[in-house]
């Protein structure tokens, strides 16, 4: 633990030495940019300079004077890429924060109407926009522009048009007419809102502006513009265009126009028959399905997904190829269609010779193979392009998530996808089952498909499907046992994955007790008249059959009566030893001290009400201790203390508010121990020891607080606050400890250092404050300004009484808390192995670890791992991100490799590996947010007072190694 | 008008022999020179003498392209270049090039070492041959001459099988060769962009079939294969050396690992060692996957697939064996059938299509006794199956296909004639273009239209962007005021000024004139600006101008009043416009003449200025 210790400090950065900061003044910055570009004699050179201008960030007090040096640097240049350079200059600047660039609106629209240069048109057009897009308020700006983009809407060059139309998408309004028309009497039509502008180009002649012009559609839609339904047979027009991001835009378009007016009526074109328009975009989305360009199938296969209105029976066509019909027009042509194929009019190629013609159907005007729906899904499922497929696979489990009907049929597809030659499809199509898997019930030889899937080689694949398995239903009691036999297999195969295994049994036996209550006597192989031989309790796959059995017993009182006697005894050793994957049950008769404490818990499990009740009420009788002092709080700190770590233990629901509450009062018991009355009446000398014990406490409570304030997930601010008050007091005590041991100038750094803490806690919790009456800080920050201004020794004599005086501050619970917690699976720590390799090279250790509660373990907390070696020695290790997975909600997974290495030992010895939790301070969750790439770090103040420090998240976990010395 | 005749001499309402003539702007162009499987006398090759009576043919084609290896596709060519004499280019795929002649060689071992025919090509000019190929890549766009290009597209069917646009000016073709729309275990789908040809040449062998979804054909073949291992059978599978035969064995491959079978697979030709290894070089050509892992793991490098020997197929136990040729008509699959056609433990499963007149054929019929060479007969007990692998586009694939391309014409190919009617409806009824089908030695023509391009003079076209409206539409014709001017070969539109410039000829005006007879009691001038004022109530927003020399101008038209000799009161109004077409416009919307009482137009004549 010590070297632990000792590493952790490591890790901590030593002081860093203030930077000198600079800063640079307002007439400096665009004076020298103004010199810079008079410098330069040609073209190039002011490129140059204007390039490397651009890489400065620039303070937003300075930026108009640099706008306005651009400006006038613009009016003389004649070079285009300059000009062109310096447009773009105009629109990064007037993203500057802090700066409103509404002052230079009139200055950039006098440019755009002198320039020639198409190019450079185009980038003002683009500087506009950004300025457009930060003044969103300012309708007089956003009708200026909208007026000049609807002046450059004619421009022959495809960049300008383009430009205008994002223009007009971003800050258009469709619900009133341009004022700009009707005044000038330019154009023909006098009224003309911009919708109907922007879909003019929809047939504009370069495949960019059309895009252009259906993403501006869509930039309208986004922004909350309800689009007229006029737009939806253009945009249907354009599915047909002969380039890709025009019709992958068009889709998008469609599918948006069927969201906003999915039950307005359309007319099929070449009958007078009408049909809902969902329905109609539905069809046509699933025709992209078997477009040219993979991107475009992609997006109609992933839109596809989302159109739940759409009506039953076409999206049952989705499934099949064959209904060759044009199904859109209801009933009647529904039943032909299906009279065509079972007519035998086409084969389906899986028997020789039954495409031989027969008489002729009269196929007049039913309108063949060109429709919409039919076999979309087919199509995307045996796409070429993987992404195609996952695409398709999503949208199919999202549709029949709310289709049961659907999800029935479209089971059969799903499983087949379970051969898919791609391990990412075969992944996602398991997930994608196992969310419809409520809907289903498979039945034998779809069971048999998937399970063939248990013997893939990778791990991912089979765990995905173990968790499918907890949440199938199966229709037989063939089935269980095809799923038992498969799954012992798959044991035997690959034993790491007993875990889960074994919890895929559970849910299993939990799921059909009546389905496993006929074969129990066949799987626990007992006999009738004879005594069969007791099989061995550490054989993984008797404790798998056997929790099954004991999870369908729950529910099945009349199974323990086929038990024999040594399974009531592996029952009463499994219920202690895996008390999460054997549940308790009833058995006849039977009162044995095993089960007592099983009684318990099921008491405490009783009612998670009660046991709430309990945890608040401990709460309430801890807070009524108004004083640390009075006789008996420190009896009832450490009673309650037991009570809460105890009822962590036995209501899980619980155990993180309860753990929370635990360590929260076990500082609060520290910090009363080591403010006792008769330590601080003693002189110095005569209490090293007491000295020496409240340091240690002082410096646990440090450590608690850490652990209280990253640990634990779901805190709000109030909890964060009372954390830091707590904090805030174990300095204190310490500061005053080293007051009373050392003497001299340090002292003042220290209390400098304190001093700033506090009004840190001012200004993150300011909200809070009124929580706080009569607790150490808010007293601190009363008398705040006679701290800043006495003494050192002054500061701790105040310190200690208010310290001494302040009142223990009643900690409320948010809803819900949780303590994020690790396990390593792998290694298991049980190899007497141990693993050898030359020394000076390295050794790859795998690691299986699953994390639960740990908020977003690559960003905010990072996760580590450390390995101690017997020596001393240790190491951090960074895990990639992508070593982490997610397989469900608050839970994940890190598998990784850590390298070891080391000098050449004589004999196998042990290290350590654990999971690290490393917090830094200024992570906090109330910390400012990092400053931007181009905002300069020198002005904000630096975080003087970040600690970092880890948190261990999970046992060690020993592991064998024998660095050998290398062989010359 | 201009035409694309297009004759097959293989290949039309026929499977087997694809050879067919195009003929399109000029140039001559062959494509495809395969055999058929169902002959062994002369009609095995394509007829020659269609093209040329005697003398080389290389006066008569452009090129020759083959679509890809299998021998249907490529079988007489040795024969057409080297015996009947051919010199000219050869085109094909590198994966095509490189597989091509194994094949051919295998062929004339079987016809010339076995069955001991004379007459027949040697190695040596199958050697020959391939020294003209010019070697093609996808996407890539080869000029065979000034006028001819081809570029290849990707088909899917077997390694390196292409579909060619050909194109001369502005006519295109597009020929398929046999292509796939549903990618499989090996390849990827069939591509093609939007190139509107003038003709797509399409293969049709499941015209009529639209099949499942290849995961459930797979797991059918599959199901088979294990159900007859299991019970000790033995299973036979006729592929073609190549093509499907890496398909399956991709299949079983993967089927065996997961499924930790034991049971030996083999595979029964030597060529395959050597195609093999072609497959594993040109990975490029391969679907996604195999593109994706073949670092890790070449997919063709097959771990439970041995070769196979002779004395192998009397051992006893299951084994899967894969042997060619894929119709069971001779070689090696025959005599592996014979052995074990007699119990019904075995099978053997037919995952292709097969020509009239084969084995494979007749036993697909159901038929139960087969008659072999020397009056022997061969009871069938052995259980038949078919499974559709063959990678050919089923009828929805051809239809996806001619969405992709969007041809103005349709031709079938390579499939059964009443099969073919029966696509051939559908595509009229539903692209309604129209679709041929040629038997063989029928030609076909579609005249086309091709369009000729033509310059035009930037600052024409400027000034007709200046005269503004929308922007011209790609789509729609426009019309617009220029002079057209062929010169040699060469087709230039100019402005008129410039036309007349270059051509040394100066301006004509072209004024219109037109009088009307009035009567009016008034004096001339009277009526002159009776009408000036009549003029001006009613043509508001224009410019009506009295002018001191006796005229009125509304816009640009004059108008003068005179009266006749004979009857004083009979006044004669002459207008005159020049050739403008605002003019008319006005003339149009307001009708001038009723309104002062126009007894009549008297004439109307030209007159230059």
């Amino acid at each position: 633990m010590n070297v632990m210790k000792n590493m952790t400090k490591r890790q901590q950065p030593h002081e860093e030495v203030p930077a000198k900061k600079l800063r640079l003044t307002k007439p400096s910055k665009s004076a020298a940019l103004h010199i810079d570009l008079c410098k330069a004699t040609n073209p190039t050179d002011a490129l140059q300079y204007l390039l490397s201008f651009a890489r400065k960030p620039v303070e937003a007090e300075s930026v108009e004077g640099v706008v306005r040096i651009l400006l006038e640097h613009y009016y003389k240049e004649v070079d285009n890429s300059v000009r062109l350079k310096i447009a773009s200059l105009l629109g990064l600047l007037s993203k500057t924060p802090g700066f409103s660039p509404d002052c230079i609106v009139d200055d950039v629209i006098s440019t755009l109407s002198n320039d020639k240069s198409n190019q450079v048109l185009a980038q003002l057009l683009d500087t506009l926009l950004v300025i457009g897009t930060q003044l969103p308020e300012n309708t007089a700006v956003t009708q200026r522009l909208i007026e000049v983009a609807c002046k450059h809407l004619n421009s022959t060059y495809f960049g300008v048009r383009n430009k205008c139309l994002q223009l007009l998408g971003c800050l258009g309004t469709v619900d009133k007419p341009l004022t700009k028309e009707s005044e000038a009497g330019t154009s023909i039509a006098p009224l003309r809102d911009v919708q109907n502008l922007i879909s003019d180009y929809f047939g504009d002649q370069d495949p960019r502006v059309r895009t252009a012009s259906i993403k501006a559609m869509l930039q309208l839609h986004g922004r909350g513009m309800k689009l007229q339904q006029t737009a939806y047979s253009q945009a249907c027009k354009l599915l047909n265009d002969d380039y890709e991001q025009v019709r992958s835009a068009a889709v998008q378009m469609v599918w948006v126009l069927s969201q906003l007016y999915p039950e307005s009526i359309v007319p099929i074109p070449s009958s007078n028959e009408e049909i809902r328009l969902i329905d109609d975009s539905f069809g046509k989305i699933c025709h992209m399905v078997s477009d040219g360009s993979w991107m475009v199938r992609v997006q109609a296969a992933k839109l596809l997904g989302s159109m739940q209105q759409v009506s039953p029976h076409f999206l049952e066509q989705t499934l099949d190829k064959k209904l060759m019909s044009d199904l859109r027009r209801k009933r009647t042509a529904h039943e032909r269609a299906k009279e065509l194929y079972a007519s035998g009019e086409f084969s389906s190629g899986r028997k020789w010779a039954d495409d031989a013609p027969k008489e002729k159907v009269d196929t007049s005007g039913v309108n063949l193979i060109d429709s919409g729906a039919c076999g979309a899904f087919v199509h995307g499922l045996e796409d070429e392009m993987y992404e195609v497929r996952i695409a398709a696979v999503e949208a199919l489990c999202s549709l029949a998530q709310s289709s049961p009907s659907f999800a029935e049929k479209c089971l059969d597809f799903l499983v087949d996808m379970f051969n898919d030659e791609i391990e990412e499809v075969r992944l996602q199509s398991i997930h994608a089952l196992r969310q419809i898997s409520t809907h289903i019930t498979l039945r034998e030889d779809q069971l048999d498909t998937v399970l063939a899937v248990l013997e893939d080689s990778s791990r991912d694949i089979r765990e995905a499907l173990h968790e499918l398995l907890c949440y199938t239903n199966v229709s037989t009691k063939e089935c269980i046992q095809l799923a038992l036999l498969e799954l012992l297999k798959n044991l035997t195969k690959y034993p790491t994955d007993r875990n889960s295994v074994w919890k895929c049994l559970k849910f299993l036996g939990a799921r059909h007790p009546t389905l496993v209550l006929p074969s129990v006597p066949e799987l626990l192989s007992t006999h009738p008249y004879f005594d069969t031989p007791e099989p061995d309790m550490d054989d993984p796959a008797y404790i798998a059959v056997l929790v099954l059995v004991f999870n369908a017993a729950k529910s099945c009182p009349t199974m323990p009566a086929l038990f024999s006697d040594h399974t009531f005894r592996h029952y009463a050793y499994l219920r202690d030893s895996l008390s999460h994957l054997v549940p308790h049950l009833r058995l006849p008769g039977r009162k044995q001290t095993a089960v007592l404490g099983s009684e318990l818990s099921e008491v405490g499990s009783g009612s998670l009400e009660s046991a709430q009740q309990f945890l608040q009420e401990s709460l309430v009788r801890v807070s009524t201790l108004q004083n640390l002092d009075s006789p008996g709080a420190q009896d009832l700190l450490d009673f309650t203390i037991r009570d809460l770590k105890r009822l962590g233990e036995l209501q899980t629901e619980l155990a993180g508010s309860a753990d929370f509450c635990a360590t929260y009062l076990h500082c609060q018991l520290l910090l009363m121990k080591a403010l006792q009355e008769k330590l601080w009446n003693m002189a110095v000398p005569l209490c090293l020891k007491q000295n020496a014990m409240a340091s240690t406490a002082a410096q646990q409570i440090l450590e608690e607080t850490y652990k209280l304030e990253f640990l634990y997930s779901g805190l709000e601010t109030r909890q964060v606050a009372t954390i830091h008050n707590v904090r805030l007091q174990a300095k204190a005590l310490q500061l005053i400890l080293t007051a009373r041991t050392k003497r001299g100038s340090p002292l003042i750094g220290l209390c400098e250092k304190f001093l700033q803490e506090v009004e840190l806690f001012q200004r993150l919790f300011m909200s809070e404050l009124p929580h706080f009456q009569d607790s150490f800080v808010e007293k601190l920050l009363e008398l705040m300004p006679r701290l800043v201004a006495c003494k050192p020794l002054d500061l701790v004599k105040i310190l200690q009484t208010t310290l001494r005086q302040s009142r223990f501050i009643h900690l409320k619970l948010p809803e819900q808390i949780h303590r994020a917690s690790a396990t390593i699976i792998e290694p298991t720590g049980e190899s007497d192995n141990p693993l050898r390799f030359t020394s000076g090279l390295v050794v790859a250790l795998d690691i299986d670890a699953t994390l639960e509660h740990v908020q977003d373990p690559q960003t905010t907390v990072k996760v580590q791992v450390g390995v101690l070696y017997p020596d001393g020695q240790s190491h951090i290790i960074h895990p990639k991100p992508g070593d982490f997975r997610t397989p469900g909600p608050g839970r994940v997974r890190l598998i990784t490799q850590v390298y070891l290495s080391h000098s050449a030992w004589t004999e196998p010895c042990q290290i350590e590996v654990r999971l690290l939790l490393a917090y830094s301070s200024s992570s906090s969750r109330l910390a400012a947010p990092k400053p931007a790439w181009n905002e300069s770090t020198e002005g904000l103040p630096t975080s003087e007072s970040s600690v970092e420090g880890t948190i261990n998240l999970s046992k060690p976990v020993k592991v064998f190694i024998m660095p050998k010395p290398a062989r010359r | 008008m201009p035409d694309i005749k297009v004759t097959p001499l293989g290949a039309g309402q026929d499977v087997g022999r694809s050879c067919i003539l195009v003929s399109v702007g000029g140039k001559n162009i062959m494509l495809d020179c395969g055999m058929h499987m169902g002959y062994n006398d002369d009609r095995r090759f394509p007829d020659f003498s269609y093209i040329t009576q005697n003398g080389r043919l290389t006066d008569f084609l452009d090129c020759v392209i083959i679509s890809h290896f299998h021998l249907d596709h490529c079988g007489a060519l040795p024969y057409m270049s080297e015996m009947v004499g051919y010199d000219g280019p050869i085109y094909m795929t590198h994966p095509t090039k490189a597989i091509c002649p194994i094949l051919l060689e295998d062929f004339r071992k079987i016809t010339v070492d076995k069955k001991g025919e004379t007459n027949f090509f040697t190695s040596q000019m199958i050697k020959d041959c391939m020294k003209k190929v010019v070697p093609l890549n996808l996407h890539q766009t080869v000029q065979v001459d000034d006028e001819l290009e081809i570029k290849a597209y990707y088909a899917g069917h077997v390694l390196g099988a292409a579909m060619v646009l050909i194109k001369v000016g502005s006519e295109s073709v597009v020929y398929t060769g046999d292509y796939n729309m549903t990618p499989d275990r090996h390849l990827g789908a069939a591509w093609i962009d939007k190139c509107r040809p003038d003709i797509l040449i399409s293969e049709s062998t499941y015209a009529t079939t639209i099949r499942d979804s290849k995961r459930c054909r797979e797991r059918d073949f599959l199901k088979k294969v294990h159900e007859t291992i299991e019970r000790g059978g033995k299973v036979l599978i006729p592929v073609f050396a190549l093509g499907r035969a890496q398909e399956l064995c991709i299949l079983l491959e993967t089927f065996w690992y997961r499924m930790n079978l034991k049971a030996p697979i083999y595979f029964s030709t030597g060529l395959t060692e050597k195609a093999n290894h072609y497959y594993k070089l040109f990975i490029t050509w391969t679907n996604q996957k195999i593109r994706k892992t073949f670092v890790q793991r070449n997919m063709f490098e097959f771990k439970h697939i041995k070769a196979f020997d002779r004395s192998y197929a009397d051992n006893p136990g299951p084994m899967v064996v894969f042997a060619t040729p894929g119709m069971l008509h001779a070689g090696q699959s025959l005599q592996i059938f014979k052995k074990w056609a007699g119990n019904e433990k075995n099978m053997v499963i037919m995952p292709g299509y097969c020509v009239q007149g084969t084995v494979g054929h007749k036993i697909l019929n159901g038929q139960k006794k087969l008659e072999m060479e020397g009056r022997a007969t061969l009871e069938v007990k052995l259980q038949v199956e078919y499974m559709s692998f063959s990678a050919h586009a089923d009828a929805k694939g051809i239809m996806q296909l001619i969405r992709m391309a969007e041809p103005r014409n349709m031709l079938l190919v390579h499939g059964e004639a009443k099969k073919m009617e029966f696509l051939k409806d559908k595509i009229e009824q539903e692209f309604s273009i129209s679709c041929y089908m040629p038997a063989n030695g029928e030609t076909t023509t579609v005249t086309t239209n091709p369009s000729v391009p033509v310059d035009i003079s930037l600052n024409l076209l400027k000034r007709e962007m200046a005269l503004g409206g929308p922007l011209p539409d790609p789509k729609k014709p426009r019309t617009m005021h220029g002079t057209l001017i062929m010169k040699d070969s060469s087709l230039r539109l100019v402005s008129p000024e410039q036309a007349l410039k270059e051509l040394g000829l100066s301006e004509h005006q072209l004024r219109f004139t037109c009088r009307v007879h009035l009567q009016d009691p008034h004096s001339d001038s009277d009526t002159l600006s009776r009408i000036y004022s009549h003029l001006k109530s009613v043509l508001k927003g224009y410019a009506v101008q009295h002018l001191p020399d006796g005229t009125v101008m509304v816009e640009s038209i004059v108008l003068k009043v005179s009266s006749s000799g004979e009857d004083p009161n009979l006044k004669v109004i002459l207008l005159s416009w020049s050739y403008q077409v605002n003019v008319e416009v006005i003339l149009q919307k307001r009708p001038l003449y009723p309104s002062i009482g126009v007894t009549g137009v008297t004439d109307r004549h030209w007159r230059y200025t």
